[in-house]
């Protein structure tokens, strides 16, 4: 009982690929496309390619760059960890105040990345609610940590993923899992082996957008962790200061962080994501 | 009495990262002055272009602050201000080299820096050596902005070992940092002292440096740039200042 072929069911039930596009549509779907390839192009023209070896061989920018990807994927898969069984809990049980638990969960998408970042030292930071307990009980504090970067890209980016499992979750066919069941498969068999498979292109749709969420994180991160190089710059911090000295090496910088992510989205997609256009978009 | 300092944190937080919503306007609207500002002039210029509005109701202010590199490389790029004025005068020196200035900038205003504290220095913070200590945490701006660059001037000058935790973006973000407790000292301006819930450590003269805030009309500003500059430089703009710890020239 592949992703796959639950994506396939669905494809055909919509008819993706037999429509042909009104004119005014393909148009519109042209300047979008135009809207989001332009910028990219921009930075293209603008950056400044003899100088690319030098500012992609400094350390500076090195560690940068290892900083982004280790908490990245770090954040990724907290929120998936985390993400996926709330995701299940919204889509399936029936519970009271269910609508202000989702709205809590992507309450995050919508506050300006900078309040949130205050909203986290409010909470986790060593005067917060829960941060102080932390900080007298066990001695961890957040804020300025390579941790609190982590913590506020889970923060921003477990959204993406609870939204696009959740929909999945809702979407699947649950008969296969009522079959399974009454084949006499445990809660925990049935979720790992029949329900988990069935919103594979999904899931990892929602583990890449918040990744990708993660590695682009900036607001939260700045006020909740801090700038330190090596400890909490991540690239986007560091091409935010550089452009305040340097445009042209920030440019560069912001190439290595659109690249990296292009490259991995790209790849992702076409590994895991091939034929289930449908679900992703 | 909480309530309102979180909020004045909070708004102080919006402001001083959120400054690339505020350059979106029209260069030649009539009346229209938009003065790009460094982040410590929040408070008197906000004051100051109140007093304008009421001495000239036809013209409009439009403030933009943020950290002066960061509102010299806006209107590098085109950014439509009328007026610049910077926390230093290296980062106005870039305008005037780039010829996007018109006439010599004037310093109207002088700060200093200060060992920023939370309010009542619990941690009875004296001077520049006990920053030292492991275990405070210390943030300062990054070098990248001239209250970084005075910083750590400050601590060479002194001949202090201080690692901070944090290199922020601008001036305010330090000021947050220490207003809500989440770090125990840092190096801001005089100024911020007056402007939020935090208390001032002075630097010793000998070591300090003084930061003098020059201001300059853009070189295709409207005719309201020279005469809220006079404003600024007049007796209007000087009480001001000074009645938000600046020193004036």
């Amino acid at each position: 009982m592949s992703g796959r072929r639950t994506a396939d069911r669905a494809r055909s039930h919509r008819g993706v690929g037999r429509e042909r596009l009104p004119l005014p549509a393909l148009l519109l779907a042209v300047v979008a496309a135009a809207f989001f390839a332009l910028p990219f192009l921009g930075l293209l023209l603008r950056a400044p390619w003899g100088s690319l070896a030098e500012v992609l061989g400094r350390s500076s920018v090195r560690s940068a760059l290892w900083l982004s990807i280790r908490t990245s994927v770090t954040a990724a898969a907290v929120a998936a960890l985390f993400g996926v069984p709330l995701a299940w809990l919204l889509a399936r049980i029936d519970f009271p105040g269910r609508g202000l638990v989702r709205a809590l969960a992507t309450l995050s998408m919508v506050l300006p990345p900078v309040v949130g970042g205050v909203a986290l030292f409010a909470s986790f930071g060593r005067r917060g609610v829960f941060g102080q307990y932390l900080d007298d009980w066990f001695g961890i504090r957040l804020p300025f940590t390579t941790t609190g970067v982590v913590v506020a890209q889970v923060f921003v980016a477990m959204p993406f993923l609870v939204l696009t499992v959740e929909a999945a979750l809702r979407q699947i066919d649950h008969r296969v899992e009522d079959a399974a069941r009454t084949l006499g498969a445990g809660r925990w068999y049935v979720f790992s082996r029949v329900t988990l498979p069935s919103i594979r292109p999904a899931l990892f749709a929602g583990v890449v957008l918040a990744w990708a969420r993660a590695l682009g994180e900036f607001g939260a991160t700045i006020t909740f962790a801090g700038n330190f190089p090596g400890e909490t710059q991540t690239l986007p911090l560091a091409t935010y200061l550089t452009l305040e000295t340097d445009p042209d090496e920030a440019i560069i910088i912001a190439m290595l962080l659109i690249a990296v992510s292009f490259v991995v989205l790209v790849g992702l997609r076409d590994r895991w994501l091939g034929g289930s256009r449908d679900v992703v978009a | 009495m909480r309530r309102s300092r979180w909020w004045r944190v909070a708004a102080g937080a919006v402001v001083a990262a959120l400054p690339m919503a505020a350059c979106g306007s029209d260069d030649d609207a009539g009346g229209e002055i938009v003065v790009f500002a460094a982040a410590s002039l929040t408070e008197a210029f906000t004051d100051i272009a109140d007093a304008f509005a009421d001495a000239e109701p036809e013209a409009e202010v439009i403030l933009n602050f943020a950290a002066s590199s960061q509102l010299a490389s806006q209107i590098l790029e085109g950014a439509p201000a009328d007026v610049y004025a910077s926390a230093d005068t290296r980062t106005m020196g870039r305008l005037v080299d780039a010829g996007a200035t018109r006439g010599d900038p004037v310093v109207f205003a002088i700060n200093r820096a200060v060992i920023v504290v939370e309010s009542g220095n619990p941690l009875d913070i004296t001077g520049l050596a006990d920053l030292t200590e492991p275990d405070l945490v210390v943030v300062t701006c990054a070098p990248e902005v001239p209250c970084g660059s005075y910083a750590s001037e400050v601590f060479e000058r002194a001949g202090v070992d201080v690692r901070p935790d944090s290199l922020e973006a601008n001036v305010k973000a330090v000021v947050t940092k220490v207003a809500l407790g989440e770090a125990d000292a840092g190096i801001a301006y005089a100024t911020d002292v007056f402007a939020a819930d935090v208390d001032g450590v002075a630097i010793p003269d000998d070591v300090n440096v003084v930061a003098e805030y020059p201001l300059a009309v853009t070189a295709d500003a409207g005719a309201g740039a020279d005469e809220f500059v006079d404003v600024v430089l007049g007796s209007t703009g000087r009480r001001i200042l000074v009645d938000h710890g600046f020193e004036v020239p």
